[in-house]
């Protein structure tokens, strides 16, 4: 493993190869450029990375006074605060291994993951927190010591075992003052191929398992990511997402470390979107979801502006999907537009991206679900450098990134760097990289399952190269079939792209061990109500809307603007939807047709109307049915339906599947 | 829950009867109030409380009775000193500015403790400008103390019922009150807006040492943070006395539950 010799900050980059060595560099070569921000009292507060490193060495004495030793996990719970983060700096400068917990998770399932690391030592942020881990310590003795951040409500608390962080410190540097040279040693005794941090997968089957990450995982896969886009230690970043979550730890701590720039802690979760609009990050994560909220609160707020305001803002964005992206991808735009766009900047786009708090973005990442190109295409026009990107905690993040001027909705980009990838003969993604995780804790079964021992991981999604190198994911690999001439289906991509249209709630995609691919749809009553109430079209309900011919012929239009996009995708271009259906309920959780967390459960649903599923595999253009539903008050009724089922058109394939 | 100290007793109202016309309110009611408990007072509605509460802060003048304040006996209060001597309360029905922000609205509550004058005010300049900037500060404490920080700069007027009364609890705070006066700081809420404000007032107590007089209708909430508990009814004096002790009382019990007379 070698280090690119490009490091930024400018020092010999074969010695920082830990968090402790990165920080009192910084604090050395930096020492008064602002390290961290926190909002509190209403005033951002701020810490130079000496002050920070000031910090971190009483905190670690702090630790190491009340025996904290290397090789002992630190379990780090709460939100996004400086003293959390420092918490992680203070373990690993002992030679200890931060965990960082979800701080939403309740004790119960807490328990399992202090008892798998065998955590003795927590750091949490509040009283909640505390009074979680009294609860747990009764099923998991292992824990001895507990130290706080915020004594609110803890006065009365009288246990031998707990104390503030701020005590901790003031015990730290008098243990500093007592043993001189201990600090430093410690700091300066690790390597890279020590374990850096331990992140716990949240499994959404069995127990969650701790991803062990090395020095080197986390360090170079920052390096280089910062490297491929040009980060500077002048960066502003907004920290407000779970400190346990991988991405977290690398756009909000392992990258600050090794850029030097600066992390600002909201001051509660409810005051996010204003921090962001004061603080004006220069480099943001969000998952798609926070784009969607954003832009709704925009459309929602410009409905209610004046006329003028109304046409001026439709006017300008009209003119920024034209050309806004092009610009920003550095593609040729006439003079005429490029002054129109100037204009619209001005009036337009440079207030826009204010209010959104996004007015100084250099790069923002998206990633975790599919984001609608609308959505990303909304932000892009407006000059905001979005871009997805695709990853794993097992890969410490980067595995794909979008290069700068080659952005597609449908792609994640292009292996980062120094990131190998293969497709084996299922379909599913591999990759090998410097982030590759060390193991999963304790679970040599589960490591062997996942990563071979030549470096592979295998990522558990199907995706193939598109013809411009770009990394296509398409969906989960277990849920990726074939159709009965062979060609390859992918359900969830087909749903995911139906979903994009606002039309469109919910797709169950059938096509496995089939003859064609067909889909159940779902309309979503309030915008189909809403397009039907503009015109004059008369329902009683979810069952009459989506029976009515217009509404059919409305959704048609969109499954044959699916097909069409197919068409052009050599791999996928024979899972093009022959036939479709509008389903006569929404798909519910209480009837068990989605899981709680609104994933459809297609088997179930095959199931559960087989007489549809016979209508969709034959030439019947309706198809009567009875199907049982709970109500919400637990009793079950039958709901009867004539549901028809409609032809949609396909289109010859721009290329055969080679 | 630890052990509770409470200290001397600061409020003592004996034989108080207060009559409108011939309408009696309240007839021969003596409890007192000890430094840094929560004291409750319950009954059903028109019982009285209220009137109770008015007494204690000098907005009503009894007839009969004398009112004890830190040793010294007076017949009644009156409102400025009542204030004065750091007395706070809030109201059952919201009576905040609505159409001023939090941050403003909790401000207001700091008037008592501004020194400088309404010009310097104004044109803040020297000691205003410090005296200012402590006074904000203090209501910046206010405000990450009950957790309206996203609310900060919005007005009143916009925010959901359960807000508003966290927002006038805090300008009753901002006046650093000795005896903090609550009526019906939970009328009208759920369950879960009804446990984050007794842990504020649980936490108001600890915290600060406020001595809390509480006005409630939910017993579960009176009985589960109440020291002691006085029990009104129809302006009479049913009970008092420990959650325990007033639980098991039978005419409370026969007020609450009904009893054929």
């Amino acid at each position: 493993m070698s280090l690119p010799p490009n490091q930024p900050g400018g020092q010999n980059s074969e010695v920082l190869d830990t968090f402790p060595k990165l920080l009192l560099n910084h604090a050395k070569v930096r020492g008064d450029k602002i390290a961290m921000r926190e909002k509190d009292l209403g005033i951002w507060q701020s810490w130079t990375w000496s002050e920070v490193a000031d910090e971190v060495r009483a905190l670690a004495c702090g630790l190491a006074a009340l025996g904290f030793k290397s090789g002992d996990k630190l379990a780090i719970i709460g939100d996004n605060r400086p003293r959390l983060y420092w918490a992680m700096a203070a373990a690993q400068c002992l030679g200890g291994v931060p965990v960082p917990l979800y701080q939403d998770s309740v004790a119960e399932e807490m328990i399992y993951v202090l008892d798998n690391a065998d955590v003795r030592f927590a750091i949490v942020e509040d009283q909640e927190q505390v009074d979680k881990l009294l609860e747990v310590k009764e099923k998991a003795p292992k824990i001895e010591h507990i130290l706080f951040d915020d004594p609110r409500g803890l006065r009365h608390y009288d246990y031998p075992f707990l104390s503030s962080i701020d005590k901790a410190q003031e015990q730290g540097r008098q243990y500093d003052e007592a043993h001189p040279g201990f600090f430093d040693q410690s700091a300066l005794s690790g390597s890279g191929s020590d374990v850096g941090i331990m992140l716990y997968t949240s499994g959404t089957t069995g127990n969650p398992k701790g991803v062990v990450l090395t020095n080197d995982n986390v360090i170079i896969t920052a390096r280089n990511g910062i490297i491929r886009e040009g980060l500077t230690e002048n960066e502003e970043v907004l920290a407000y997402l779970p400190m346990a979550w991988v991405g977290d730890n690398l756009f909000s701590y392992a990258q600050s470390y090794v850029a030097g720039f600066t992390i600002n802690c909201p001051e509660s979760g409810a005051t996010v979107l204003t921090d962001l609009r004061e603080i004006g990050p220069t480099y943001y994560f969000a998952p798609p979801r926070v784009y969607e909220n954003m832009l709704t609160q925009v459309m929602i707020r410009m409905e209610d502006a004046s006329k003028i305001k109304q046409k001026m803002f439709h006017y300008f964005m009209d003119h920024a999907k034209s050309t806004g992206t092009r610009i920003l991808d550095g593609k040729p735009v006439s003079l005429m537009d490029r002054l129109i766009y100037k204009l619209g900047n001005f009036f337009v786009y440079g207030p826009l991206r204010d209010v959104l708090g996004l007015g100084r973005i250099k790069l923002a990442y998206t990633a975790g679900e599919a984001i609608g190109p609308e959505i990303f295409d909304f932000y892009r026009s407006l000059g905001i450098n979005i871009k997805q990107l695709y990853g794993q905690t097992e890969g410490m993040v980067f595995i794909c990134v979008q290069p700068d001027g080659e952005v597609y909705a449908d792609t994640v980009g292009t292996p980062a760097i120094d990131v190998e990838i293969k497709i084996d003969d299922n379909g599913e993604v591999l990759y090998r990289s410097p982030g590759v995780f060390h193991s999963y804790y304790k679970n040599p079964e589960s490591t062997a399952k996942t990563k071979t021992d030549d470096g592979w991981v295998f990522t558990g999604d199907a995706g193939f190269f598109a013809e411009n190198g770009h990394l296509k994911i398409i969906d989960r690999a277990k849920d990726v079939g074939k159709l009965n001439n062979g060609t390859l289906f992918a359900p969830k991509y087909i749903e995911n792209k139906l979903k994009f249209f606002s039309f469109i709630k919910e797709v169950v995609a059938f096509g496995n061990e089939r003859d064609y691919a067909s889909v159940f749809i779902n309309i979503d009553l309030e915008a189909v109500g809403n397009w039907a109430e503009r015109r004059n079209l008369a329902y009683s309900g979810y069952t009459d809307l989506a029976n009515q011919d217009t509404v059919y012929d409305m959704i048609q239009e969109c499954v044959e603007q699916v097909n069409l996009d197919l068409s052009k995708d050599p791999l996928l271009s024979n899972s093009q939807i022959k036939r479709f259906l509008v389903l006569h309920k929404e798909l519910d959780p209480d009837d068990g047709e989605l899981t709680r967390t609104r994933k459809v459960r297609r088997n179930f649903i095959a199931e559960r109307y087989g007489p549809l599923m016979g209508a969709l595999y034959s030439d019947v253009a309706v198809q009567h049915v009875e199907t049982q539903v709970k109500f919400e008050d637990g009793r079950t009724g039958v709901l009867t339906a004539d549901v028809k089922v409609r032809n949609a058109k396909t289109f010859t394939p721009v290329k055969a599947a080679s | 829950m630890n052990e509770r100290n409470f200290g001397e007793v600061i409020l003592d109202l004996k034989g108080i009867s207060l009559s409108f016309g011939a309408m009696r309110v309240l007839n021969n009611i003596s409890f007192n109030v000890r430094q840094g408990e929560i004291r409750s007072i319950i009954g059903p509605n028109g019982a009285g409380k209220s009137s109770m509460l008015n007494v204690i802060n000098g907005v009503y003048h009894p007839q009969e009775g004398e009112i004890t304040f830190r040793g010294e006996v007076r017949k009644e209060m009156k409102v400025h000193e009542a204030a004065g001597f750091g007395i706070a309360r809030t109201f059952q029905n919201i009576a905040l500015f609505k159409g001023m922000s939090t941050l403003d609205n909790i401000m207001t509550g700091r008037n008592l403790k501004m020194k400088s004058s309404m010009l310097a005010q104004a044109i803040y300049w020297g000691k205003a400008q410090k005296e200012e900037i402590e006074h904000r500060k203090k209501v910046e404490e206010i405000i990450d103390f009950l957790e309206i920080q996203a609310i900060r700069k919005t007005p009143v007027g916009r925010l959901p019922y359960g807000m508003q009364k966290r927002v006038e609890l805090g300008r009753a705070l901002a006046a650093e009150p000795e005896i903090l006066l609550l009526d019906e700081p939970m009328a009208g809420m759920n369950v879960e807006e009804k446990e984050d404000m007794s842990r504020f007032v649980l936490d108001i107590n600890d915290e600060f040492g406020t001595t809390i007089v509480l006005i409630e209708h939910d017993m579960g909430v009176v009985m589960d943070i109440s020291d002691r508990v006085v029990v009104l009814d129809y302006g009479r004096q049913l009970a008092d006395g420990t959650p325990d002790v007033v639980r098991s009382n039978q005419d409370v019990i026969d007020a609450y539950l009904g009893v054929s007379h």
